[in-house]
């Protein structure tokens, strides 16, 4: 009978993790939908972008005040999970504060009494970024894709935090044993008269330790279904970022391939395709669904926490029209979500279900709105590239579709013609020396 | 005003030092004209053996690229590149920053390997090498703001050099509220300069004059032809064109050169 608690404490580990890692093989499946793309070069200023961007938040503390909150609350969030080391240990194996018998009590109490102090600055932070998004009512908070869901899930991550870092702080005031060290309790000897003293204080103590476990493993899971993913992604994401200069668009090789052949004087024009059978279908240009990306746009898409910076800083945005950046990532992931869905009913094979990611989820104006200035991918705290995904569906509108705005349709006609956007002959481009 | 093409040079078995790609808007647009005259009376001036490719220049596909329209982009990169290879050319200088990202960025993989260089970065070079002498006599004590061009900027991280030209001309430099990595977009960018923008409550030329005018500005500075139109436009909106200008760079040496 003594065993029960470690046997269901080993059944909760291996629930929790275990679901996890299947959600987790799922996004890894999802995000292999998208097409391969080799950002495997350099990888020394790949593991510096990490190093720099996601471990380091440099680009988060561009702006001072979210910054500094989100590296507290960051910090705070790490760190304090050293102490679930413990708690796994002590679950497992039915010991009690297992580190505070094999550290000297100096040590531990000064690990301990980090955590309490981590504890209270999470809870602060938390609170700060409740209000901006609840009562200050910042701009990027209050967009239209802001609604609903998305709204709810950015307080229910706060609540979370909360939620955990007060069971945290009410497991250690009511550990008569851990009281009595007199070592690290820098918080919760303040809160631990609240508790009154006697046989009760065990009890809350065990349901704390036991809810903040929980707690622990439930958050995990709620990951896969949250914008929260950014925690782990953020690595991975920073990773494999573009590393080109940020104007450099991807040359398509599929139309290098056919340009060449056009441009060469000795192609013959009624030549059979050499082994053109060999992949099926001819590629599509651009991209109309989730599937046509690569796999970092795709990843991109799950890693955004649509915390709305490069829409705040989009200048179409501020300027009233459709688009968002932040919309883009969303939809992505969320067509992606639709589709990892649709694969999952039917037995691993996706079944059309007449949708995609282009007119379902992102208009066409919200595409032509983009100026293409890289604003977005410069606010981005973890290098998410919305301006890729919108120049590939522009792409696709083109290419595909003959879809572009008539005056689109005018200049390139112009570029075709006479070499220029604008209908002047070529021959005329060396006027200007003359002219007065 | 000297201005060798190419095919002279060529038919004098000759290799200019650099070649001067116009661009589109430099040859034709009535307002960026007076840009490429601009510069090509400092580079004689400071006696550059530059040449253009004149009738045998064409677009360089960026609008076309930044609309969806690979085939059109590639078809134009492929045309120009064999040009230009066939001239054998080393470096590339030109006044527009979309030619400049196309051509340093993106012709590289279709056989078009050249050292490409913002004028303002030619510029700053030549001033390094003591062949170009800025004195500010004219501007002295004007209080001058740049606007950082997207496709100079952020997209090729090119900050310093236009500052470093602005400031040898003895001015206040102010910066605006929103600059460098975090500068606005004019709203020409994209293909955007060729066509009407979506629905929504304001331009964005109007927004990035607002902010140019927050720093009460004499001078507005530009680096791209396309920024100059929407800038310029902007200040015609807010009827300040007759207390502030925009210029490009190469326009505010040159006329401190008294060329």
């Amino acid at each position: 009978m003594e065993y029960i608690p470690n046997i269901l404490f080993a059944i909760l580990l291996i629930a929790g993790v275990g679901y996890f890692a299947k959600n987790v093989k799922k996004l890894r499946r999802n995000i292999k939908l998208g097409k391969d793309v080799d950002r495997s070069d350099n990888p020394s200023e790949r593991w510096k972008n990490m190093a720099m961007i996601a471990l380091g938040q440099s680009k988060m503390v561009r702006r001072p005040i979210a910054g500094f909150l989100h590296v507290v609350v960051y910090i705070g969030f790490i760190i304090i999970n050293i102490e679930v080391l413990e708690i796994i240990i002590d679950g497992l194996f039915g010991t009690h504060r297992i580190f505070s018998k094999i550290l000297p009590d100096s040590i531990y109490g000064f690990l301990i009494g980090t955590f309490e102090v981590l504890a209270i600055l999470v809870l602060v932070s938390v609170i700060v970024f409740w209000l901006r998004r609840n009562v200050i009512k910042l701009k990027r908070f209050l967009s239209a894709e802001m609604k609903g869901w998305p709204k709810s899930d950015g307080n229910i991550i706060l609540y979370f935090e909360v939620v955990l870092m007060t069971l945290f702080l009410v497991m250690n005031a009511t550990d008569v044993q851990f009281q009595d060290m007199e070592t690290g309790n820098i918080i919760s000897k303040h809160i631990a008269g609240l508790f009154g003293s006697g046989e009760h204080l065990h009890i809350i103590e065990r349901v704390a330790w036991w809810l903040h476990i929980a707690g622990i493993l439930v958050f995990l899971n709620y990951l896969y279904f949250s914008k929260h993913l950014h925690i782990l992604l953020a690595f991975p994401n920073t990773w494999y970022a573009n590393l080109n200069p940020k104007g450099q668009f991807k040359n398509d090789a599929n139309v290098t391939k056919e340009v060449m052949l056009m441009m060469d004087p000795n192609a013959d024009p009624f030549a059979a395709p050499a082994e053109a059978d060999e992949e099926g279908e001819p590629e599509k240009f651009g991209a109309s669904d989730v599937q046509d990306l690569n796999w970092v746009q795709l990843m991109n898409a799950y890693t955004c926490t649509e915390c709305g910076r490069c829409t705040s800083e989009c200048p179409a945005n501020q300027t009233g029209k459709k688009l968002s950046p932040r919309k883009i990532m969303m939809d992505t992931r969320d067509r992606l979500e639709e589709v990892g869905k649709n694969i999952d009913a039917n037995k691993g094979t996706f079944v059309d279900d007449g949708k995609s990611l282009l007119n379902d989820y992102i208009t066409p104006e919200e595409l032509w709105a983009c100026t293409s200035c890289n604003a977005c991918v410069e606010a981005c705290p973890v290098n998410i590239d919305p301006l890729s995904i919108i120049m590939e569906m522009r792409k696709y509108l083109v290419m595909e579709q003959s879809a572009a705005p008539t005056e689109l349709n005018v200049m390139m006609g112009n570029i075709e013609n006479n070499g220029a956007p604008w209908p002047y002959n070529q021959m005329d481009r060396l006027n200007w020396k003359d002219e007065n | 005003m000297k201005v060798p093409t190419m095919a002279e040079y060529m038919a004098e078995g000759k290799q200019p030092e650099v070649l001067f790609w116009v661009g589109c808007a430099g040859s034709f647009d009535d307002r960026a004209k007076k840009i490429t005259k601009a510069f090509v009376k400092i580079l004689n001036n400071a006696n550059v053996e530059f040449a253009v490719l004149g009738a045998e220049e064409s677009c360089t596909g960026d609008p076309a690229k930044r609309s969806g329209n690979e085939f059109l982009f590639q078809m134009q990169a492929v045309t120009n590149i064999e040009v230009m290879n066939a001239y054998e050319i080393k470096k590339v200088v030109t006044a527009c920053p979309h030619c400049f990202n196309t051509i340093k960025n993106e012709y590289p993989s279709l056989g078009g390997n050249y050292e490409v260089m913002h004028h303002t970065q030619f510029l700053k070079s030549l001033l390094d090498e003591g062949r170009l002498t800025i004195e500010g006599g004219n501007f002295k004590g004007k209080r001058i703001t740049f606007h950082d061009p997207c496709y100079l900027g952020r997209a090729n991280d090119v900050y310093e050099a236009p500052r470093d030209l602005i400031r040898k001309l003895d001015v206040e430099l102010v910066e605006m509220r929103k600059c460098k990595k975090n500068g606005l977009c004019c709203g020409a960018g994209g293909a955007q300069m060729f066509k009407e923008p979506e629905p929504g409550n304001k331009d964005v030329n109007i927004e990035r004059t607002e902010q140019a005018l927050e720093t009460t500005p004499d001078i507005i500075a530009t680096g791209c032809p396309f920024c100059n139109t929407m800038m310029t436009d902007g200040i015609k909106n807010k009827e300040k064109e007759d207390s502030i200008v925009v210029q490009d760079i190469a326009e505010l040496i040159a006329n401190a050169q008294d060329l």
